[in-house]
């Protein structure tokens, strides 16, 4: 008792109920492949592939061009009685090595690396980091009076420790997030000082300081951590 | 048609058996072809077959993963040349800094080459990591590969710092005991951390073997694992992120 199958008929309609649409959900936080726009694609090989061993070659040819250039230093035979003064870290210890000077060492040794590795973990996982839009956008009075008591608190802070290498940073850092509050009209680099979120000016506080700390670290330290220029690092004795 | 198909030559190798066993697609002047020489080579499988044209701008990532990762191929090639020539013994492994400079055949190129790939290494992990921030790259579902990251720059300072003491000369020796006086301070786990690390409570030969075994053996092998893991994670959360983009609901169709 086969039916004979109905023939296909094409049905013209604007009614979605004779002719349902599609209708597709794209969660905001999907990944960018699923886009509305019609995206441009081109052949990884050659387009990428290309690019990718021009960029090996140019790295290799310059590491070799330095290389041939300058010498890795190398001192005398270590010689665990005579310490070099300053004996300092590799250089991306020297901002730790810096902060050493002024903090405890379970401080600037363990408690300020370690709360630097955590806050890089959370970093994604943290929602300000998702939503986050340019820093003045939100409730003004409650944003200064909470810059402000921030920027107070690691003032007297820092101060009391006479860590300035800190203290300058942080007000340079504040002083420019008030003057985005504006609207920066015919100014392009205030104007793009208003676009910057909170996680974005957190994050250029903390490099700020940190390039400081590694800075007068490497080039303004001599004997017995003393400030020096960097040319009287190791004086003649 | 390239023109190394066209020489008689190039025919003659392209067309025979063992050639075309190892190469099994013809010349790559067809899509059909230029797809599988990425996806039939283990090296490249990685990927796609297409990409946006956008992240070929050198803006998009400004290459500093890519950097950073020919930093390391480099930092393997010349240190195992390095290998041949270094006894982790003191004061063994002084005298050998001295042979490499003044009597191994281009040693100093290597061990300059070496030194210097470290210190881009460490650079370049560290812009790339800001770059990744400031171009908010982070984002869902990148959240994993960014931890990845982390742990691959802690994977990297470790690594050069490890590297920093096999000299045996006078930098070495105090870069590190400076460096090691700091993690004593750690509450309860610090001494013997750093007991655990030194093999002894001063750095002796005894640390430079457990940080020539660390520097050559055991980071490297970390370091690879979590690089393959952070290389196969961008292509599975959809390629390398660029600068921030509108979101979807901004756009307008064409």
């Amino acid at each position: 008792m086969s039916q004979i199958p109905q023939p296909f008929v094409p049905v013209e309609s604007n009614d979605p109920m004779v002719v349902p649409k599609r209708v597709a959900m794209v969660r905001p936080d999907t990944r960018p492949t699923i886009r509305r726009r019609e995206e441009k694609f081109v052949m990884t090989f050659p387009h990428l592939i290309i690019r990718e061993v021009i960029m090996f070659q140019v790295v290799v040819i310059g590491l070799a061009v330095i290389a041939l250039l300058f010498n890795a230093p190398l001192e005398g035979l270590a010689n665990p009685l005579e310490t070099p003064n300053p004996s300092k870290a590799p250089w991306y210890f020297l901002g730790l090595q810096e902060l050493l000077h002024y903090f405890p060492p379970v401080v600037a040794g363990v408690v300020i690396p370690g709360l630097v590795v955590v806050a890089l973990v959370v970093i994604p996982y943290a929602r300000i980091n998702l939503v986050a839009g340019p820093l003045w956008s939100g409730d003004r009075a409650k944003l200064r009076n909470g810059i402000a008591a921030v920027t107070v608190a690691l003032t007297v802070l820092f101060a009391a420790f006479q860590c300035w290498a800190i203290v300058v940073p942080t007000l340079m850092v504040a002083a420019a997030m008030f003057v985005a509050r504006g609207e920066g009209k015919g100014q392009p680099f205030r104007r793009f000082l208003t676009q910057v979120t909170l996680p974005e000016w957190i994050m250029t506080w903390f490099v700020l300081v940190a390039t400081v700390l590694t800075l007068i670290g490497t080039f303004f330290r001599g004997p017995g951590w003393s400030l020096v220029w960097p040319w009287n690092m190791y004086p003649p004795a | 048609m390239s023109s190394f198909q066209l020489s008689a030559l190039g025919a003659l190798i392209r067309n025979s058996a063992v050639y075309r066993s190892i190469i099994r697609h013809g010349v790559a002047n067809t899509n059909r072809n230029r797809s599988l020489v990425v996806f039939e080579n283990l090296f490249l499988h990685v990927h796609p077959v297409k990409v946006r044209e956008k992240t070929l701008k050198f803006s998009h990532t400004y290459w500093l993963g890519g950097i950073t990762l020919v930093a390391s191929f480099v930092l393997i090639v010349t240190g195992i040349f390095l290998m041949f020539y270094y006894h982790p013994s003191v004061p063994q492994a002084y005298r050998d800094m001295k042979e490499l400079m003044f009597v191994v055949d281009n040693g100093v190129f290597y061990r300059n080459m070496h030194r210097w790939a470290a210190h881009l290494m460490v650079f370049g992990a560290l812009l790339h990591m800001l770059r990744v921030f400031y171009h908010r790259a982070y984002k869902p579902p990148r959240q994993f590969n960014w931890v990845v990251g982390v742990i691959l720059l802690l994977v990297t300072l470790l690594l050069s710092y490890t590297g920093y003491l096999l000299p045996w000369d006078q930098l070495a020796f105090w870069g590190v005991s400076v460096g090691t006086n700091m993690a004593k301070e750690a509450p309860l786990v610090g001494k013997p951390l750093r007991f655990l690390m030194l093999g002894g409570n001063i750095v002796s030969e005894n640390a430079l073997l457990r940080f020539y075994v660390l520097h050559c053996v055991v980071l490297p092998t970390v370091l690879l694992l979590f690089l393959s893991v952070h290389i196969w994670r961008i292509r599975k959360d959809g390629g390398v992120q660029g600068p921030p983009e509108k979101d979807a609901s901004d756009e307008v169709e064409p």
